[in-house]
């Protein structure tokens, strides 16, 4: 296994004498991207060793392709993805609960009309998916697949059940805590996010590389939390997970009176 | 105001049953004049297919607008494809038009894309430039921040109906990734 520090001298050797630009390029993991957000290379996760890119990033000077993305319509949502619980004839099994939310970019600028899509194991632990081998049950009323568009404030709101933990083989005897698949668009490409909520107090998170590769004050922005002012007497608890996007890049003719 | 961002996580293995989109390839529609299909395969620091990736790409249209410009052609601009089981992807869309790079100086086209997969905790960028542009290539800024050896790693080569490109997201031939 490769630590943290081995790998910086790797980087800086190999990024040595090359020809490149020095300012122009980064180490892979440099302290600023480690505040928030997990390295390429987290060992643990025994995934990352043959997939987390070896060499330095280089830092990309801004153009139109950064400065804008893809913006999604209707054609996109069809009415009731966000209801995972009404997708097929008979309701999934499980605890129904709500999550909803806010998309913001760490400006503070509601993500407006940006996509928001969420795919998760049914209540057993079980994905709608070919390659997903746990044995457990299946749910024939749960695909597990959900997609929205964000609203003028950013906010977003998914029904749907609680999903079960599950076993894999990244180690011995290990377990992910449960949890829902995010992935999100902003107004610029370089903006999009994938991440994972997880719910409170969740007994796997000490075991789970998933979780533990991101940066210990971090966690805590990836777990939901239990939103009783949404929840819907005798129908269904609720959580509540805010997701904060990297701000706009600045562009040269940009106002600031757009929210 | 700084808001505290919400970290990055994989997407996990089962990442296509949100990201594969039936017309997520089809930056165009089948059919459309001047259409390019271009196709590569994701490999791993063993060689290995990475049979559980999504690459997404964004371009502008043939003018070099991108479609929030009020003049470009009506042009998704956006292009979604999971690997199959040997690794491979593709999009089918029109070679895009040059843009201005920051310095206002006109860049090679080029389309950007990013890539999520089981195993990335963070998606990995890059672009995907033209082989048959080499006059565009050889002024282009941001290729000339790479050095030579890894800068073909950029470049989609002329196939039978377009280009091909294949992503190595480790090792030898590893593909030149950016921070964005």
């Amino acid at each position: 296994m490769l630590a943290w520090g081995a790998m910086m001298e790797r980087t800086i050797e190999d990024g040595d004498g090359s020809g490149t630009t020095a300012e122009a390029v980064e180490r892979v993991d440099s302290p600023p991207d480690l505040e928030f957000d997990p390295p390429y290379l987290y060992p643990d996760y025994v995934s990352t060793r043959l997939r987390a890119p070896s060499s330095p990033l280089v830092l990309l000077p801004n153009a139109m392709s950064e400065l804008t993305g893809p913006v999604f319509g209707r054609e996109r949502v069809q009415p009731g993805d966000a209801d995972l619980t009404n997708q097929h004839p008979g309701e999934p099994i499980g605890e129904r609960i709500i999550v909803s939310g806010r998309v913001l970019d760490s400006d503070g600028r509601p993500v407006r009309d940006g996509l928001v899509e969420v795919w998760q194991a049914n209540a057993a632990g079980r994905y709608h998916h070919d390659v997903d081998d746990h044995p457990a049950p299946l749910d024939p009323n749960f695909t597990g697949l959900g997609r929205a568009l964000t609203d003028h404030e950013g906010r977003y709101g998914f029904i749907t059940v609680k999903p079960g933990p599950y076993p894999w083989r990244n180690h011995d005897n290990a377990w992910r805590p449960a949890h829902i698949h995010f992935s999100l668009f902003g107004s610029q490409f370089p903006q999009r996010l994938a991440t994972q909520m997880y719910f409170p107090a969740d007994p796997l998170f000490y075991q789970d590389p998933i979780y533990n590769s991101i940066p210990t004050e971090a966690r805590p922005r990836v777990i939901a939390r239990l939103d009783m002012s949404s929840a819907i007497p005798e129908w269904a608890l609720a959580y509540r997970f805010d997701i904060v996007l990297r701000g706009r890049h600045a562009t040269p003719f940009e106002h600031d009176d757009d929210d | 105001m700084t808001l505290p961002r919400t970290p990055s996580q994989t997407a996990g293995p089962y990442l296509a049953i949100a990201m594969r989109w039936a017309d997520g390839p089809l930056v165009v529609p089948e059919g459309t004049p001047a259409a390019i299909w271009i196709r590569g395969r994701v490999l791993d620091g063993a060689g290995v297919p990475v049979d559980d990736a999504v690459i997404e790409t964004w371009q502008p249209d043939p003018d070099g607008r991108f479609p929030a410009d009020p003049d470009a052609r009506p042009f998704r601009g956006f292009g979604r494809s999971a690997t199959d089981a040997e690794g491979g992807w593709q999009i089918h869309t029109l070679k895009p038009g040059r843009i201005a790079d920051p310095e206002g100086r006109l860049a090679a086209p080029y389309i950007s894309a990013a890539l999520f997969a089981r195993g990335l905790l963070r998606p990995v960028w890059t672009r995907i430039y033209f082989g048959d542009e080499a006059e565009a290539n050889a002024e282009d800024s941001v290729l000339a921040l790479i050095e030579a050896p890894r800068r073909a790693t950029l470049v989609a080569e002329p196939s039978a109906d377009g280009y091909r490109f294949d992503i190595r997201l480790q090792g030898p031939g590893e593909t030149v990734f950016f921070d964005v």
